[in-house]
């Protein structure tokens, strides 16, 4: 099935058996390897991907599915002025170790930022508890996601889309 | 993990699903959130022939009060639910059940009308529905009807749905003044299946209690409308000992087995704590 898809801000099209899976598709079809499979079972969050804007689980939405729709992938959230704030600030916090789930933490921060530009961190912990670090690294996560906003609150035009 | 092959076809209208439904029938699934029907699928328990996505329809978005109830599409997300000041104001088991449905991306795409089609006898909806005397519109071609959610759901995994019917919408009574609502939910971690979960619908009438609601999740075979225990509480004064009664009965109606989650004596107890806790936060909320 022939569809079309605007990926990170690029439209693309593919032509997928309709039960290809979204996170498939995405890497298989555009070669965007940032998107992880981790369970392939709803469970872990590591698949997360922006569907117009909000977070949804690539691996359980069918590739058809997305057609005529926005997807944001982690390659989508450095801007042409460097990385997104939240990226910056994963780096700055040491807000990783294996990086597995780290493209799913780090498109779920920059959705909460986009509706909740100053969260606490309950707020932060509820918008990830869809996500798991098998590291266990949420002390960092949660605050790489803090110094993202404080840093996106001070230098409001350094925003990248996401 | 891929599902079994399958056609797909894509409904823009309700018209074009019913008729996609008269041609298909049992070889076809509705496709709405997809946050239950997909893993079914990649785990080859479900392998329909044919989806119907039926996301593309407009008009089954709507959350509004209309002659005495709240009308909720079927396409309504858990989020959309969890964020409506409709239901925050108006309906409190719904509101408090919302944000505790599986984990927060899955409720972006998750449906309610999905959920209820579904009949996970651990789904929360069910419960909260059951509290709250909703009933589902079931649309076909020929017509609808409107089916009492304790009738709609049958069994495990199993509702009175036809295989030419839609879920259009669930209407939900506007509770009485005097209202107040919970859902309590034990789980292991957020996105887990509820080890145990109760709903409740409570309303105040010249100090004594009114309509009750009580219905019990992931401890029997669907979601269990604890019956006998909503029916001790009516007209009797809504105190502690009256709670504690009614949690009795509700462990009495419970019928859980021992898994991963919990012995069944731990789940019938919780069953039964979470009911009177329940009951009691509910009637708090009344005295506002």
């Amino acid at each position: 099935m022939e569809i079309s898809v605007t990926v990170n801000g690029a439209a693309r099209t593919a032509n997928v058996e309709p039960r290809m899976l979204l996170a498939h598709m995405i890497r298989e079809e555009f070669g965007l390897t940032g998107t992880h499979i981790g369970c392939d079972t709803t469970s872990c969050g590591a698949c997360t991907v922006l569907l117009d804007g909000s977070p949804v689980k690539s691996c359980t939405m069918f590739g058809v599915q997305a057609d005529g729709r926005e997807v944001t992938t982690v390659e989508g959230l450095a801007g042409a002025d460097g990385l997104h704030p939240v990226q910056a600030a994963f780096q700055e916090e040491h807000g990783l170790q294996c990086g597995y789930c780290t493209p799913g933490m780090m498109l779920v921060g920059a959705a909460l930022l986009e509706r909740n530009p100053d969260p606490t961190d309950d707020d932060i912990r509820w918008a990830i508890s869809g996500n798991i670090c098998r590291c266990t690294g949420y002390m960092n996560i949660v605050k790489a996601i803090q110094t993202a906003a404080k840093a996106k609150a001070s230098v409001p035009t350094a925003t990248a889309t996401a | 993990m891929l599902p079994s092959r399958f056609d797909y076809h894509r409904a823009s209208s309700v018209d074009e699903a019913l008729s996609l439904l008269d041609s298909y029938g049992d070889d076809a699934k509705v496709l709405a959130g997809g946050q239950s029907l997909i893993p079914l699928m990649k785990l080859r328990f479900a392998s329909p022939a044919r989806l119907i996505d039926i996301n593309p329809i407009s008009g089954l978005n709507g959350i509004e009060e209309r002659d005495g109830s709240l009308v909720i599409g079927a396409l309504v997300r858990h989020n959309e639910l969890a964020s409506s000041e409709t239901i925050s104001n108006g309906y409190p088991t719904l509101a408090a059940a919302a944000p505790q449905i599986a984990d927060p991306i899955v409720r972006n795409l998750g449906t309610i009308g999905g959920s209820l089609a579904h009949a996970d006898p651990a789904g929360d909806l069910g419960s909260v529905m059951l509290s709250m005397g909703a009933s589902v519109v079931l649309r076909s071609s020929s017509g609808e009807r409107v089916v009492p959610i304790g009738e709609f759901l049958v069994d495990t995994f199993t509702t009175s749905i036809t295989p030419n019917e839609l879920l259009t919408e669930i209407r939900v009574p506007t509770p009485p003044p005097r209202s107040g609502g919970s859902y309590l939910k034990l789980e292991r971690k957020v996105g887990d299946f509820a080890t145990v979960a109760v709903a409740v619908a409570l309303s105040l009438e010249d100090g004594a209690v009114g309509s009750a609601g009580i219905a019990l999740t992931g401890v029997g075979l669907k979601n269990i409308e604890a019956a006998d225990a909503a029916a001790s509480l009516r007209g009797t004064a809504p105190t502690d000992e009256a709670f504690a009664e009614a949690g009795r009965l509700a462990a009495a109606a419970s019928n859980p087995v021992t898994d991963v989650r919990g012995t069944d004596t731990y789940k019938r107890h919780m069953v039964e704590v979470y009911t009177r806790r329940g009951l009691a936060g509910a009637a708090a909320m009344t005295a506002g």
